[in-house]
Formats: C-alpha cells, sequence, structure tokens
C-alpha cells in the first residue's frame, strides 16, 4: 500500500470545504498579499530597468576605459596633465577627451511644446581613442569598429538615439549649443558602439576646444592600464588637485547612489503594503481558525495530531500565500509595464532624465518577491495555528473554549515593548547610508500599536461598560467591545495598521509639500529669473550680462553661475554657485563671526552638510579653478533642489579663482510699473543668438506652480500606495466583522429568543461597528502621528538628507477618521444583515 | 506503529477475559476560583470488554464528561492509570494518543458535531482518513456505514438538509466506520425527541453489538441507562453500580 502522511486527505478536503465555503473572505486575503507582492515587484522592476538603462548610457559616453581621470568641474583641466600621464609607466595609452554638456532645438519647460534635446557632446582624437575607447570613434562607411578613422573637422557622429530624436541623419546638418556657442556639423555617421539609448555626439577634440571655449582645456583623460598591482594608485599619485580617478566600479555606484534612497524608500513602501496584506491574512486565519475551534476539536477528537491541525493551518497559509504571490508577480509585471509606458523609468522621480527604460522580467526578484509573499501568509497563519492547535478538544466541542473571560485583562506589556523597541530604533543612525533602523522602529511602532489594541479597547471603553446605558442596542455593543477586546483588536489589526501607515504617509507628504512650498517662496524673491539648460560648460559672456543688464524696466540684476564639481568620484557631483550679492536662500543655521583671512564665505547646503560632515564655522577646502581653496562655512541653508548637495560662494571670488566671467543664470527685480512680459521679450531679445534655445524664464508663481507639480507627480505613487493600504484596510475591517458576526450567531439567536428585535440588534452591531472604527481610526491616529515623526526627523533626512517642518492636515485626518468610523459601522450592519436572515434562530439549537 | 484494536483483530477467546478498557484508580481535581481545588472524583475503577454496554449516570458537574475525556486522551487524570487494549495511555505521547482514537476509538457526541462544509460521505470517512486509509477506499466504506445506518445514497448530501436524528445517525456512522473496539457516546440522545432517540439508542447499540465493539454511554437517560449492560452512578467517591 501506498505510504502518506496520516490525514493529508483529511486536510485536503477540509481546506476545499474552507474554500468553497468562504470563497469571499479567503479571495481578499489573497488579493492583500497579491498587493504588496505586486507593488514590491513593480518598483523593483522599473527601477532596475531604468537604472540598468542609466547605466548603459554612462558606460556609452565613458567608452568603457579601464579608468578615467576626470575633472572634478565642469571648467576642465589643464591638457598638460595629458603628456605627464602617458609618461606613467603603468599606462599603456591615454585619450584626451572634452566632454561638454549640448543642446540641439530650443530646450522648453516641461509641458511646453517647443522641440529641443540634451546630449552629452565629445570631442576625442580619433587615432588616440582607437587604443583606450574604440567604442566612440566613429568610422567612415560602415561604422564598424576595427576600421581606420578619417575624420574631418566639421564632422560629427551621433548616437542613434540622439538622431531618432533630432531628426537628423547621415549627411544632414546638425546644428548644436555648447558652453554658451552655437556651431554646425554634418553628420558623417552613426556612432555603432554607443547603444540604442544614450544621447551622445563625437567630434574631433580639436574642433571642441576651439568651437566651444575648451582651449587648452580637457575634461577627462581615458585610460589604458597595463596589468599590475599598483597601476592606479600611481596614476592617483600623479594627478593634480583639480582631478581625480574616475574608475568604473564608482561610476557604477554613483549611477546606484543617484536613485537610491528614492528607490528603498518605495520599495519599502511597497513592503509596507505587503506587511498589510500580512495582517489581513493573520485576522483573516485567527478568525478563522476561531470561527473553526470545534471543527479543529472535533478532528483532535478524531485523531489528528497537534502537529497534523498546525499542519493544515500552515498548508491553508500556504495555499494562500502561493495564490497571492503568483498573482502578485502578474500583476506587478503588467504594472510595471504600465508605468514605463506611462511614466518612464523613474517612476516620476526625476532621476534619470533622458534614459529610457527598457523593462525584462526578472526571475530571481520573482521569486523574492513571492517568497517575500508566502512568507507573509505564513507569518500570518503560524499564531492562529499554533493557538488553535494548544486549544482543549473537549472544552471546544462543549462550545465552552471558545467563551470569552471578561474577567480576564488583556496583556499591555507585549504592546508597550514593541513601542518601546520602535522608540530605541528610530534613534539610531543611519545603515549603509540608508534609513533602515528608522523602518525597522516604524514596523516595531506598527506592530506595538496592532499588540496594543485589546488593552486600548478595554482601557477607552471602560468608563462606558461600568455606567451602562439604558438604551440596549449601546448597553449591549459597550458591553461585548469591553468584554471581548481580543475580538476588538483582532478586528482592530487592519485598521490600525492601515490607518496609522496612511496617516503617517499623509503628515509626510503635507509636512513636505508644505516645506516646499515655504522654501520655493524664499528662494524666488525676485520678479523674473533666467536659467540656461545644459550649460554647465559655460553660458552668458560678460558682454552679453551688461547687455541685459541694460534692458530697460530693470531695477536690479544679479547674475549666476552655476556648475557642477566633484568632491566625491563615488558620489554624485556637487552644486557649485557662484552668487553676486547677497544670497537669498532660507538660512537654517548660521556662523556668529567673520570669515578667516585668507578664506571666501560660502553656504553649504544641508544635504552637503549631511553628506560631507561640513559644519557651520569650519575652513574647508575645495578645489576650484585648480587649486584647493579655502572656504569658511558661514551658514547652512535649506535647499529641496540639489539632493546631493550645494555650495553658494561669492561670485567674485569665484571669477578671482577661475577667470570664468560666464554666467549661467540671473534674477531680475523689476522697476515699479514695469511689465514683466514687456521686461522678459526684451531680456530674449538681448540674449546672444547661441544661447537663445537653452534660455528658460519663469516667474516665481509659475515656477512654484511647475515645482510643485512636479512634487506632486513625484509623490504619485505614494499617494497611490496609501489609497492601497487604506483600501487592504478597509477590506479587512469588513472582512473581520462578517466573520464575527457569523461565529455570532447563537448569540443574535439567543438575543432574539428573548425578545430583541432585528432591528435592534442591526443597530447594536452598527454600533459596534462605528465604537470599533473610532477605536481603531484614533490609535491609527495616534500610531501614525508617531510613526510621521520618524518619517519627518529620521526617515526622510538619513534618505535625502534634508529636513523639514511638521505640518498636519488635519481635514484629511478627520475626512479619514469619519470615513473609517461610517465605513465599519455600515460594514458590520451589512455582515449582520446577511447573518440574520433567519440562520440565528436556528443557530440557538445547532452549534455550528 | 498503529495499534490495532479493532474487534476483528481480538481473538474470541482473549476478548472474553481481556478488557478493551481498564481504568484504575482515576481521580481528578478542578482549581477553585478563590484558590485551592476541589475533587470532581476519584479512585475511579472500570472495566469495559468488547461487546459490553456501560452507561454511567450522575448528577450535573460530578465529572461524566471530564472521565470521558480522561478516558479518550483528551484530558488528564491526576491519578490512576486508563488502559485501552492494554496500552497505557499516559505513557504514550501526543501523536500516539491521536493515533490510538484515530484507528480504536469512536465517538458520538450530544451536538452531532456533523462538520457543515463536507459532504455525508466524507464527514464518515473523516476517521478512515485520520487512520491512513487510502481516499478512495475510505469513501467507500463511508457509504456502506451510511446504508447501514438509514441513509442509503445520501453520501453527496449536505449536513445543512438533515434533520437532528439524521445527522446523529451520521455522527453514529462516523463513529463506527473504523470498526474501533470502544465507542465513547456522551449523551447520544440529549439532543432528540423520545422517539427519535430510542431509534437511534437501537441504532448505535445494536451497530456496536454486532461488531462487538465496547460502548461507554454518558447520560442522564433512564432510557438510555435502561438500554445498558451495566449501569454505573459516578460521585466524588468513585464509581458504584446505580
Amino acid at each position: 500500500m501506498q505510504h502518506r502522511p496520516r490525514g493529508l486527505d483529511a486536510t485536503r478536503w477540509l481546506l476545499a470545504g474552507e474554500w468553497r465555503a468562504h470563497p469571499v473572505r479567503l479571495g481578499l486575503a489573497v488579493l492583500a498579499i497579491a498587493v504588496g507582492v505586486a507593488l514590491g515587484f513593480a518598483v523593483h522592476l522599473v527601477n532596475s530597468a531604468a537604472l540598468a538603462s542609466f547605466g548603459r548610457a554612462v558606460a556609452s559616453v565613458q567608452g568603457r576605459a579601464d579608468v578615467a581621470v576626470r575633472a572634478r568641474s565642469a571648467a576642465g583641466l589643464d591638457e598638460a596633465l595629458y603628456a605627464k600621464l602617458a609618461r606613467l609607466p603603468p599606462v599603456q595609452a591615454v585619450s584626451p577627451v572634452v566632454e561638454v554638456p549640448a543642446s540641439w532645438g530650443r530646450l522648453a519647460r516641461p509641458g511646453s511644446e517647443s522641440r529641443g534635446g540634451r546630449f552629452t557632446l565629445i570631442g576625442i582624437d580619433p587615432l588616440r581613442a582607437m587604443a583606450v575607447t574604440p567604442g566612440l570613434v566613429g568610422m567612415a562607411v560602415t561604422g564598424q569598429v576595427g576600421t581606420r578613422p578619417s575624420w574631418r573637422g566639421d564632422q560629427i557622429w551621433m548616437s542613434p538615439a540622439l538622431m531618432r530624436s533630432a531628426g537628423v541623419g547621415t549627411g544632414g546638418v546638425f546644428t548644436l549649443t555648447a558652453a554658451g556657442r552655437q556651431a554646425q556639423f554634418r553628420v558623417a555617421g552613426q556612432l555603432a558602439g554607443a547603444g540604442t539609448e544614450v544621447q551622445l555626439a563625437v567630434i574631433d577634440i580639436a574642433e571642441a576646444q576651439w568651437r566651444f571655449g575648451q582651449l587648452g582645456r580637457l575634461q577627462r583623460l581615458d585610460l589604458k592600464l597595463r596589468d599590475g598591482a599598483g597601476a592606479r594608485a600611481a596614476v592617483a599619485a600623479a594627478l593634480p588637485a583639480d582631478a581625480m580617478l574616475a574608475t568604473p566600479e564608482a561610476e557604477a555606484t554613483r549611477a546606484d547612489a543617484l536613485s537610491r534612497a528614492y528607490r528603498v524608500n518605495l520599495g519599502m513602501l511597497a513592503l509596507v503594503a505587503l506587511l498589510t496584506g500580512g495582517f489581513l491574512v493573520w485576522s483573516a486565519q485567527a478568525l478563522g481558525a476561531a470561527r473553526r475551534r470545534p471543527q479543529f476539536a472535533l478532528l483532535a477528537v478524531l485523531g489528528l495530531p497537534r502537529a497534523g491541525l498546525v499542519r493544515q493551518l500552515l498548508i491553508e497559509g500556504l495555499a494562500l500565500g502561493v495564490a497571492g504571490a503568483a498573482l502578485g508577480v502578474a500583476l506587478g509585471y503588467g504594472l510595471a509595464a504600465l508605468v514605463v509606458a506611462r511614466s518612464g523609468g523613474d517612476l516620476g522621480g526625476g532621476y534619470f532624465h533622458g534614459a529610457q527604460a527598457r523593462l525584462g522580467f526578472d526571475a530571481g526578484a520573482a521569486l523574492l518577491f513571492g517568497a517575500l509573499g508566502l512568507a507573509t501568509a505564513l507569518a500570518g497563519s503560524i499564531g492562529p495555528a499554533l493557538s488553535a492547535a494548544q486549544a482543549a478538544p473537549a472544552q471546544a466541542l462543549k462550545g465552552l473554549g471558545d467563551v470569552p473571560d471578561p474577567a480576564r485583562v488583556p496583556r499591555a506589556w507585549p504592546g508597550a515593548a514593541l513601542l518601546l523597541a520602535g522608540a530605541v530604533a528610530a534613534l539610531g543612525p543611519p545603515l549603509w547610508g540608508l534609513p533602515l533602523l528608522g523602518y525597522a522602529a516604524m514596523a516595531l511602532l506598527l506592530a506595538g500599536g496592532v499588540a496594543l489594541m485589546p488593552a486600548l479597547a478595554r482601557l477607552l471603553l471602560a468608563p462606558l461598560a461600568q455606567r451602562g446605558s439604558s438604551w440596549l442596542p449601546l448597553d449591549l455593543a459597550v458591553r461585548r467591545l469591553w468584554g471581548v477586546p481580543q475580538a476588538a483588536g483582532l478586528a482592530l489589526s487592519g485598521i490600525v495598521a492601515s490607518t496609522a501607515l496612511m496617516v503617517a504617509m499623509a503628515v509626510m507628504v503635507a509636512s513636505f509639500r508644505h516645506s516646499v512650498d515655504d522654501w520655493l517662496v524664499a528662494v524666488l524673491p525676485s520678479d523674473l529669473y533666467l536659467h540656461l539648460e545644459g550649460a554647465e560648460a559655460g553660458g552668458i559672456a560678460p558682454a552679453d550680462q551688461a547687455r541685459l543688464a541694460a534692458v530697460p524696466g530693470l531695477a536690479h540684476v544679479r547674475f549666476q553661475r552655476v556648475l557642477p564639481v566633484r568632491v566625491d568620484p563615488a558620489r554624485p557631483a556637487v552644486a557649485l554657485m557662484a552668487q553676486g550679492g547677497a544670497a537669498s536662500v532660507p538660512i537654517i543655521a548660521r556662523a556668529d563671526g567673520p570669515a578667516p583671512a585668507g578664506s571666501s564665505r560660502a553656504l553649504i547646503s544641508e544635504p552637503l552638510a549631511w553628506l560631507y560632515g561640513w559644519r557651520v564655522g569650519e575652513v574647508r577646502t575645495l578645489v576650484i579653478g585648480g587649486a584647493p581653496r579655502r572656504l569658511f562655512v558661514a551658514g547652512i541653508w535649506r535647499d529641496y533642489a540639489r539632493q546631493w548637495g550645494a555650495i553658494i560662494v561669492p561670485l567674485a571670488d569665484y571669477r578671482r579663482f577661475t577667470g570664468d566671467a560666464s554666467a549661467t543664470e540671473a534674477s531680475f527685480d523689476l522697476q515699479p510699473g514695469a511689465d514683466a512680459g514687456t521686461v522678459q521679450s526684451a531680456l530674449q531679445a538681448a540674449l546672444p543668438a547661441a544661447v537663445q534655445g537653452q534660455a528658460q524664464f519663469g516667474r516665481p508663481g509659475e515656477m512654484r506652480q511647475v515645482a510643485l507639480t512636479i512634487f506632486d507627480r513625484s509623490f504619485a505613487v505614494t499617494y497611490a500606495l496609501e489609497a492601497i493600504a487604506i483600501i487592504i484596510g478597509l477590506i479587512g475591517v469588513a472582512t473581520s466583522f462578517s466573520a464575527q458576526v457569523l461565529a455570532r450567531l447563537r448569540e443574535f439567536g439567543m438575543l432574539r429568543h428573548v425578545g430583541v428585535g432585528r432591528r435592534p440588534i442591526l443597530v447594536m452591531l452598527g454600533l459596534e461597528g462605528a465604537g470599533l472604527g473610532l477605536i481603531g481610526a484614533l490609535a491609527g491616529l495616534s500610531l501614525g502621528l508617531v510613526m510621521a515623526l520618524v518619517l519627518v526627523r529620521v526617515v526622510n533626512p538619513q534618505s535625502f538628507h534634508w529636513t523639514m517642518d511638521l505640518a498636519l492636515p488635519w481635514p484629511l485626518l478627520a475626512g479619514l477618521v469619519a470615513a473609517l468610523v461610517l465605513c465599519a459601522g455600515g460594514t458590520a450592519i451589512i455582515a449582520g444583515r446577511r447573518a440574520l436572515g433567519g440562520r440565528a434562530l436556528q443557530a440557538v439549537r445547532a452549534d455550528w | 506503529m498503529r495499534p490495532d484494536l479493532t474487534t476483528a483483530a481480538v481473538p474470541t477467546a482473549l476478548a472474553v477475559a481481556a478488557p478493551i478498557l481498564a481504568a484504575t484508580g482515576l481521580a481528578r481535581t478542578v482549581p477553585l476560583a478563590g484558590g485551592g481545588r476541589r475533587t470532581l472524583f476519584g479512585g475511579v475503577d472500570l472495566a469495559v470488554r468488547p461487546g459490553e454496554v456501560v452507561a454511567i449516570v450522575g448528577e450535573s458537574g460530578v465529572g461524566k464528561s471530564t472521565l470521558l475525556n480522561v478516558i479518550a486522551g483528551l484530558d488528564s487524570a491526576d491519578a490512576g492509570e486508563v488502559r485501552i487494549g492494554g496500552r497505557d495511555i499516559a505513557a504514550m505521547g501526543e501523536p500516539a494518543r491521536a493515533a490510538l482514537r484515530a484507528a480504536a476509538l469512536g465517538f458520538v457526541f450530544q451536538a452531532f458535531h456533523v462538520l457543515p462544509h463536507l459532504s455525508l460521505a466524507r464527514n464518515v470517512a473523516l476517521p478512515c482518513l485520520l487512520a491512513g486509509v487510502p481516499a478512495a477506499a475510505a469513501l467507500e466504506r463511508a457509504e456502506a456505514m451510511l446504508a447501514q445506518v438509514g441513509l442509503a445514497g445520501r453520501g453527496a448530501d449536505w449536513p445543512a438538509v438533515l434533520s437532528g436524528g439524521e445527522l446523529q445517525r451520521v455522527a453514529i456512522a462516523r463513529a463506527l466506520v473504523n470498526r474501533p473496539g470502544l465507542v465513547l457516546a456522551d449523551e447520544p440522545t440529549g439532543n432528540l425527541d423520545p422517539e427519535t432517540a430510542a431509534r437511534i439508542l437501537d441504532l448505535l447499540l445494536g451497530e456496536a453489538r454486532d461488531r462487538r465493539a465496547a460502548v461507554l454511554i454518558v447520560t442522564h437517560s433512564d432510557m438510555v441507562a435502561g438500554a445498558a449492560d451495566h449501569v454505573l452512578r459516578l460521585s466524588a467517591a468513585g464509581l458504584v453500580p446505580a
């Protein structure tokens, strides 16, 4: 005879019976798991696609050299370094590179219809580059690597993506703007090695230096090194202050760092949705186990051992998990495809400008997120399974085991201990640059809050229960809630978890938006602003600045030069902002004394202070204009625009350090009565033709509007996740109530036998539901506010390196509480109406 | 190894001499709300042989059901020993006791305890599955057993359409389907009207005797007690003939 575990068929039958009897409840639990898995998987897929695309773009621009020497700023390096490095023994070949941001057509603000785009313009010596970065060398006829290149000065080689977006082909004429100058080139062909995504063009290095003001300057030196230890170190030792070694690993780290915190935050939000799903599974399983207590008791009496019972409930959880995980992976892939098609690869976060994401199915991640869903379902099942296995079968068969004992005081210490652990975790530092302890704190607070629910329900209802009420439905409802706080805790777990999460997210987003709005008002005091897009290599020359300043209607003009500066090769560049006049930024910390002799006063942004550890009052060194400069940190300002840090230095000092008198931005104060539109037109006309296409004018009101629109778009995903969390919570309430109402049929039957009508019972249920909803919503609100503090004070600063002021969206929170109370009460009544359709009377006679 | 205690496996000569159930010196106390303990029963000695029907009567709260649970290995005694088929159940682990119940004991309850989400045949077949019988064979046995209790051809029906008497017939079929050596019945007619109760009792005892299964019944009913071979009264002092 075939040997199989005892009772396996029985388990199969019982599971099938349970699924047949409660398809909706179990289906919703599956859905809850699926939603969490789908969100996590989708966020992972979309971000992986975007990151891979960004990485490919970086690799294409780099040309896949062994290692590159990069200028710390867009101002570049002295080309004498080329000869110096070429003489180093470990260096086999060097390819000098001019790399400048460039644009074609008219760059437009988001939403406008002008046509144009940004790309990277690279100047190389093709013969040198053949030995180091052959992928950057365009070939005369076929574009195949390995053919001897023959270049002319007016030729340009374009990546397929750039050709596509600019709408030019081989032989066509392409006009581009870089470093404030415009030039025309004839398209010689496609860069076959550039891949299909990157926006890139390559010209001869001498042309690049001559036409775009880079004579004697290089931005990069691509190196091919001989094998052997210490080659990189030898190169690093030979570098001047304004150069740094950029290894492929550091470039990859930088690309990853760019959006890492954002990705981790979204991933965590998805896990939070999964966690809520886990609570729902726990609630469904616990209620199911309580309802089926006599069934389990019967099985124990008939010979099913405890382990078999635990196995049965775990198999149920496993089935829920497998179904939820499979559905979640499928949904997640569909969701990711939809998101990539609609919003691109950065989920609206704006981190991967110009990179086109290609979605692929990541089987490893699918298994991982599926396994997380499975683990969540099993974790939600294990507690109820162990509890069911410990119940005394004889008592349960008599209908006595599940009778709640109102004299038993629910334990508060496990919940309090979890809350305390959460508070301690919230005080912890970031780990690996991420607020992992902050998230752990939120999970602990959530678990503690849910665990505390029975004790809290008992505490809150004690005064009402002691006083009693002459209105029977209210009296019965209060006594039930007070007397069976464990059941209340079960029903409340979903509602508390989802409310707390939603409140936390809503408060964080409201605080952030409020702070960003205040910040925008503070940093936009002028009447009109000019920004040159894609002009890091230079923009408005001094003569053009003078012409702009002379435009009628202007009371005051301030020019600014902004350029990226590398402080750490593994981190994205810091923005160096050379400003004329007093800086108009919201200062959050200020040095008392004057700047020490020989140093320049600098203001640093909050993220810079966080990332690089600069403190107010310190003197720090930064390479500007090829030499280290002493900067006195005179203050820290709040900055939400540059997550990777910014430094403001006086424009005069910058010009003295670098000799670069160009400007990339300007702010204009108008004379009283001057018309902003007229002045803007005059300024536009006064701009040199070369930068007309890059110029973007803005007025504070519309810039603020655009910024907040972008903000809202960035948070669209989090709003969606919030909505999903609350829907899962409400589903939890609905399923909990219907299960509890079904489990209490005998109680209702007894009440009807002793003369309580159907309507008062429904009113009682409605009051119980509303009471539970109120307790849950208030508890969720309190817990959510604490979790919001963790988000605002711990998670955000540790992720994005900026702080914000706490702002509470009271109307939203009050609406949420009201909606939950109504929903819980309504659900209870609907469940009651279904359950009371005659079955309650019969239930007094039968135990089932 | 699964104990084989079915009547079919017990040689007739031994069945006369060896009790299927032997309890000696059983005592049980329960905790009092204000501290201390109250004795439910003490010094209980009991022997039930194959084919015998023994009824236990006594006042409510004296511990009749608890005694039944102790005998079934669902509850523990403070003192004494229970042997089923010669094996001391206190010395067995929980899985072994569960296996013993599946193979050697049948149960009939006052409240029927028929699972509402399983068909009648599957309800009856459950003990077979728990004793390791393959599903197809278990269902076959269940259909045959249902026919013997007057529910022929009803295996695919759901419990919701059955009357109380019919539900108890299903419960009896379930109790006997594994051919147990001992059937434990706790107020088996308590939820039934007198006429149905009489028919159900006849059915239970008739089927049990046909299989030479011993029956131990806890009851308040004179009618049930009157049908037993021996009637014992349980009190704090122990079991005495009624």
